[in-house]
């Protein structure tokens, strides 16, 4: 059987297993379509915490983002699961114990404003936008990939995958089906690894052989260890050393600052938050924050031994070879242009950081390859004098090396794998964007028709109307999400570093401040929350959009990172939030009680539930 | 041994169980703040700022900074919510128990 008709095997069984868990757990209240009937066991809330937050980016991107760049990948590993330390600690339990349905819902009561609840209501639906265009755009990628279907043929269906599921079961057919999609892809992710863990180094524990000593027969010589192995290979080449720490761009303040953003802003990411809320009580809710990153650093803890293996892989299988010699895998990656070889004219492979490097990638449509494709044959065949030298076109545009998109899904290719495995993890793709979407159309959905129409404009609606006016706007919110999918605006990649930002420079520091701080009223936080978003959106939209230098702030020897701007955010939010506090009114006494509720340990006053809560 | 009449619901208004929970509180935040520096430690700390110090020193193939970025903290980081979990649960465990002596001891004691 090919590996197409695998694909689709696994992706139709995938899919239908969806279907069905979002048949099974329809729902008929607010309650049950917001946060899942607050029924949901600590690891299964676990699971699907891991599912919505590992995305298409995690997946396929992540490993080869650590490939390239070696030490500096920490920030992304660190910062994404570092996050689940503050989350854990400072917000989960104590936001579950308010029993409030969303973020802005207990941002609002807490601050006793509605101009708080409208703020923190439009960054949530801002940072969920950004993020969940990415994730329609990589369903119909895979599908490009792995089924030669157009992209926006994939993001259709993923769409109507999603809209069923989501609309059925709200919260309770997103949890579900998270769980199932958790299994799908981590398995996906951990069985090509533990293969080529094997076959490089004879360790079937990746984490462990990223530290051991390679195979004999791979190596040539017994004793050497991988890192050791690839930074000399990579010095000689002229790329930097793969273990060595601030190398490049990434200087100690921007690492600093960059892993400090994400992980402040993973923290403050309300589709995160919100899965806290769907839980029975505190106890579970702390249970699940851990559940939630042990199930989170399976993947974590792979993708660098991953990231690793395959830099390794590479250049090796790459480096110095003749057509003849080149492997399968790069063959069937070069037609679609995301790895290609521009020969100088000797027959060998050079992959390298210099001028003689002839490895790169392109994105484009697959006739603009072929073309410069033929262009650059004949310009071999005539010793230059005719065609056009593809080197030249390629580093015009600044596109060396293969695309790091592709680590992931030809390693299993790489390790010689069967074609089955090679089709699961199309389905492993498919699982990680979908159920991150889910997520964020739920934060969406719960924004608008949750703390916009039931809270602000038609408070008086009846339950039926509510669960409509919810299932409604996910409904809407989906075909945006698939428009954005199928037209993706060029802002979508450097919007991801704006999401983070804004979450840590706007949420964290108010959420945290209303727990921990009794004087912090309504005034300051909503100044606080307004200077964070300013100055950290000034900053990134300067210096992405509007070619400013970053800034060094005197101290600093290169300038920081657009990022890693988002720490510098919060860290004004909360001189601004809490030196105003001093001057300003403390907050009143419904405020005060809903702290003093929060903080109480549970059992005493049970966790409220919506019915019992104030003001419903 | 208290004025008021016994009252076998904890009156979560009165002056004893306000103080109590102050204290409750107090101990929360401060084995927040205890975690949180080895947060810091771990992640900031031997990932970041005293990585390339760190790198000199080899656990097997690894150089130390370079593990501690890709490896250790994030298993530092799963290691500290399992404790915070474990001690924050076995608190509020006994804080209720609490809660009941002293309410026996008020209710039964005349």
């Amino acid at each position: 059987m090919s590996v197409t008709l695998w694909t689709w095997i696994f992706v139709g069984l995938s899919f239908s297993l969806y279907l069905f868990i979002a048949w099974r757990s329809r729902v008929k209240d607010t309650k049950g379509f917001y946060v899942a009937g607050r029924g949901v066991p600590a690891h299964a809330n676990g699971m699907a915490t891991a599912a919505d937050w590992m995305s298409a980016a995690s997946f396929i991107s992540m490993a080869g983002l650590i490939s390239t760049m070696g030490y500096s990948g920490g920030v992304y590993l660190m910062g994404w699961t570092g996050g689940y330390v503050l989350l854990a600690l400072l917000l989960a339990p104590y936001l579950r114990k308010s029993g409030r349905f969303t973020v802005p819902d207990f941002v609002g009561d807490r601050y006793e404003s509605n101009v708080v609840r409208v703020i923190a209501v439009l960054c949530a639906i801002f940072v969920s936008f950004t993020y969940v265009a990415g994730q329609m755009r990589g369903v119909g990628v895979v599908f490009a990939r792995f089924l030669e279907r157009d992209v926006t043929e994939g993001v259709i269906i993923g769409m109507l995958i999603v809209f069923v599921y989501a609309t059925l079961g709200g919260m309770k057919g997103i949890t579900w089906t998270q769980v199932a999609q958790y299994w799908v892809l981590i398995t996906a992710f951990l069985v090509p690894a533990i293969a080529i863990s094997i076959k490089l180094t004879g360790t079937p524990i990746p984490q462990i052989g990223l530290g051991s000593t390679l195979n004999e027969s791979v190596a040539g010589e017994k004793g050497i260890y991988l890192l050791d192995k690839l930074n000399q290979i990579q010095t000689d080449l002229g790329f930097s050393s793969y273990t060595d720490t601030f190398v490049g761009g990434w200087d100690k303040a921007n690492v600093f600052f960059v892993a400090l953003a994400l992980m402040v802003g993973t923290a403050g990411l309300p589709h995160v938050i919100v899965r806290f809320y769907t839980v029975r009580n505190i106890k579970a809710a702390r249970w699940s924050a851990f559940w939630a990153l042990l199930f989170i650093s399976l993947l974590y803890l792979t993708a660098p031994a991953m990231a690793g293996f395959a830099r390794y892989y590479m250049i090796d299988s790459l480096n110095g070879k003749t057509e003849a010699e080149l492997p399968q895998w790069f063959q069937s990656w070069e037609e679609t242009g995301l790895v290609m070889w521009f020969d100088d004219g000797d027959g060998v492979v050079r992959y390298s950081a210099g001028a003689d490097n002839e490895i790169f990638n392109f994105k484009g449509s697959l006739s603009e390859i072929r073309e410069i494709s033929e262009r650059h044959a004949v310009w071999k065949a005539t010793s230059g004098v005719q065609g056009v030298d593809g080197r030249e076109v390629m580093r015009e545009r600044g596109i060396a090396g293969p695309d790091r998109d592709i680590i992931v899904l030809a390693t299993p290719e790489m390790a010689g794998l069967a074609d089955w495995i090679i089709a699961f993890v199309a389905a492993g793709g498919l699982a990680a964007a979908l159920s991150t979407a889910s997520g964020l159309l739920l934060v969406i959905s719960s924004s608008v028709a949750h703390d916009l129409y039931a809270k602000i404009i038609k408070p008086d609606a009846d339950e039926k109307k509510k669960l409509l006016v919810g299932r409604a706007t996910i409904g809407v919110a989906v075909i945006i999400a698939g428009i954005f999918g199928i037209y993706p605006p060029g802002f979508v990649g450097q919007v991801v570093a704006f999401a983070f930002g804004l979450a840590a420079a706007s949420f964290f520091p108010v959420l945290v401040l209303g727990i921990f701080s009794k004087r912090v009223g309504t005034v300051p936080a909503a100044a606080g929350m307004i200077v964070g978003i300013v100055f950290t959106g000034f900053y990134i939209i300067a210096s992405v959009y509007g070619g400013m230098k970053p800034w060094t702030f005197g101290i600093f020897d290169h300038g920081i990172k657009p990022q890693g701007i988002g720490s510098i955010g919060m860290l004004l939010n909360f001189i601004v939030t809490l030196g105003l506090s001093r001057i300003c009114q403390p907050p009143g006494v419904a405020a005060l009680e809903l702290i003093d509720s929060v903080r109480e340990p549970e059992g005493v006053g049970p966790a409220i539930d919506i019915e019992e809560a104030m003001d419903h | 041994m208290s004025e008021s009449p016994p009252d076998l619901t904890p009156n979560r208004k009165s002056s004893s169980y306000e103080a109590h929970l102050k204290k409750f509180w107090s101990g929360n935040v401060r084995i927040m703040l205890i975690l949180l520096c080895f947060w810091a430690l771990a992640g900031l700390g031997c990932g970041i700022l005293f990585a390339d110090t760190l790198n000199r020193i080899k656990l097997g193939g690894f150089p130390l900074g370079f593990w501690f970025a890709q490896q250790g903290s994030i298993i530092v980081f799963v290691v500290l919510i399992l404790i915070f979990c474990l001690l924050m649960n076995r608190r509020d465990l006994k804080h209720h128990e609490e809660l009941k002596d002293e309410e026996n001891q008020s209710g039964g004691g005349i």
